[in-house]
């Protein structure tokens, strides 16, 4: 009896006008992007090529390693879209903004390489703040790089030379 | 289907946890990028990057063959507990040498190990007067602790440190207190240090060990004549060709407490890892004299898993 009379309101109701906002309602707020860049804009802060966090190799031979500006910009692209796509990750990147992570990712790379970029991006300890991350999701994250720069045929030595620019960042980077 | 199989290979309990990743890897804005092979089944699973929990050494402590490393068994880092079995065989002129064993790593922190050793003395057991195929036995618990520093990451002047302690049994304590040994029981204790040096692609692994252990303690330990702790080296280098294979050597001096010409340890060694929770280990060893027979020289073979 209970049932039905619950089963009767349940298709009495009314579907919501079509006119509300639920934004609006449940004030999500809008990030409005760069029109030009499509970056979220950041606070600012003071830009500088030690943001970057490593010394950059001298001599040209690691950036052809690379594949030079090109190549790196390959590998950044495969090596975020893997991260975005990593169930072990995904979450900590989930709401990133992936425009300026791509960028600013690229300029650390091409400017630790020696391939002729400047860094513009935040130094690692702030860029990294509140993410949670764990040496494990680390560790991920380096797998991901392997085999980004595994498939644009970069030398495994030549790999483990970027790593190594790159791992004694851990300090600012994993947080618990 | 291969997902399937290998669900099929794990406890049931495994394949339910990971149900909910498999259930999003079919979500279809994921399929725009392909995923790397190592994104499977055992996702959580390995959490340490590929060969960095070592391989088992004959002690049972992870590390290289026949040296202890500072690592910690298993494939989990901060937040899990992992574990790693392994068998070993090393095929000697005069000897056939057998271990398998099973060690927990906890938190990337505290790895504890029991390994049991099989030491099958052919035909020496009859010219030694003790029958031919006489098998010398040892159990051997052992607990390491991370004290600080990282094999992988952070600087590279600053190796990974651990600080271990075995305490070794033989199981056969008539036989090698004839043979002159003081105890059929003994504690080794170890310092270790390794580091990666990634841009160099090289392991380095320094390990000091106070020990009376004759023959890694399948002799016994200390003699009537020599029952003091003696500090020993163990050494090895290796290079990392990728993710999955290196090469190396190891050394590990050794006492002669019994004064039967105990030779140090050698060994040029190579680790595989076909999938990435199997490690395959071949080593070409020199174990120089044992119970007086020489140039015992020959494969070290093992098979670990680790998860």
């Amino acid at each position: 009896m209970l049932c039905s009379a619950i089963l009767a309101l349940f298709f009495m109701q009314q579907p919501p006008a079509d006119t509300i906002d639920w934004d609006e309602e449940f004030s999500v707020e809008t990030v409005e992007r760069d029109p030009s860049t499509g970056e979220v804009p950041t606070d600012p802060y003071d830009q500088s090529n030690a943001n970057a966090g490593a010394v950059p190799f001298e001599g040209e031979s690691m950036a052809a390693r690379f594949g030079g500006q090109d190549g790196i910009r390959r590998i950044v692209e495969r090596f975020v879209d893997l991260n975005f796509a990593d169930p072990r990750i995904a979450a900590i990147f989930e709401g990133h903004d992936e425009v300026r992570l791509r960028r600013t990712l690229f300029e650390q790379f091409c400017y630790i390489l020696n391939a002729g970029c400047d860094y513009t991006g935040r130094d690692m300890r702030s860029s990294h703040e509140g993410l949670g991350s764990r040496k494990a999701d680390l560790n991920a994250v380096v797998e991901n790089l392997q085999q980004a720069m595994h498939e644009e045929g970069v030398p495994f030595a030549a790999q483990n030379r970027l790593l190594a620019k790159l791992a004694p960042m851990k300090g600012d980077v994993v947080e618990r | 289907m291969n997902q399937l199989l290998r669900y099929a290979t794990l406890p049931v309990a495994l394949a339910i946890s990971h149900a909910p990743v498999a259930a999003q890897d079919a979500l279809p804005e994921k399929e725009a990028v392909p995923q790397p092979s190592s994104i499977g089944s055992f996702t959580d699973y390995n959490a340490k990057l590929l060969l960095t929990n070592g391989v088992s050494a004959i002690d049972g402590a992870s590390g290289g063959g026949i040296s202890d490393w500072a690592t910690i068994a298993g494939r989990q880092e901060s937040r899990g507990v992992g574990f790693q079995a392994h068998v070993t065989a090393v095929l000697l002129p005069d000897y056939l040498y057998q271990s398998h064993g099973l060690s927990v790593g906890i938190a990337d922190r505290l790895e504890l190990s029991y390994a049991r050793q099989n030491f099958d003395t052919r035909e020496v057991g009859a010219a030694l007067g003790l029958g031919r195929g006489y098998t010398f036995n040892q159990d051997i618990f052992g607990a390491k602790v991370r004290l600080f520093g990282d094999v992988v990451y952070g600087d590279e002047l600053l190796p990974q440190v651990s600080a271990g302690a075995q305490y070794k049994r033989s199981l056969d304590g008539p036989i090698v207190n004839a043979v002159g040994a003081a105890h059929d029981n003994g504690l080794d204790f170890t310092l270790s240090a390794t580091k990666l040096f990634l841009s160099r692609s090289i392991l380095v692994n320094t390990t000091a060990r106070l020990t009376k252990s004759n023959q890694n303690g399948l002799l016994g330990f200390g003699s009537h004549a020599n029952d003091g702790y003696a500090l020993h080296f163990e050494g090895a280098v290796a290079y990392q060709f990728s993710r999955r294979f290196v090469l190396g050597g190891e050394f590990r001096s050794k006492p002669d407490n019994l004064g039967l010409g105990e030779d140090d340890w050698l060994d040029i060694f190579a680790a595989y890892a076909p999938t990435d929770n199997l490690t395959l280990t071949a080593a070409y060893a020199d174990l120089g004299s044992i119970a007086t027979f020489g140039g015992q020289r020959g494969a070290f073979l093992q098979a670990q898993i680790a998860f």
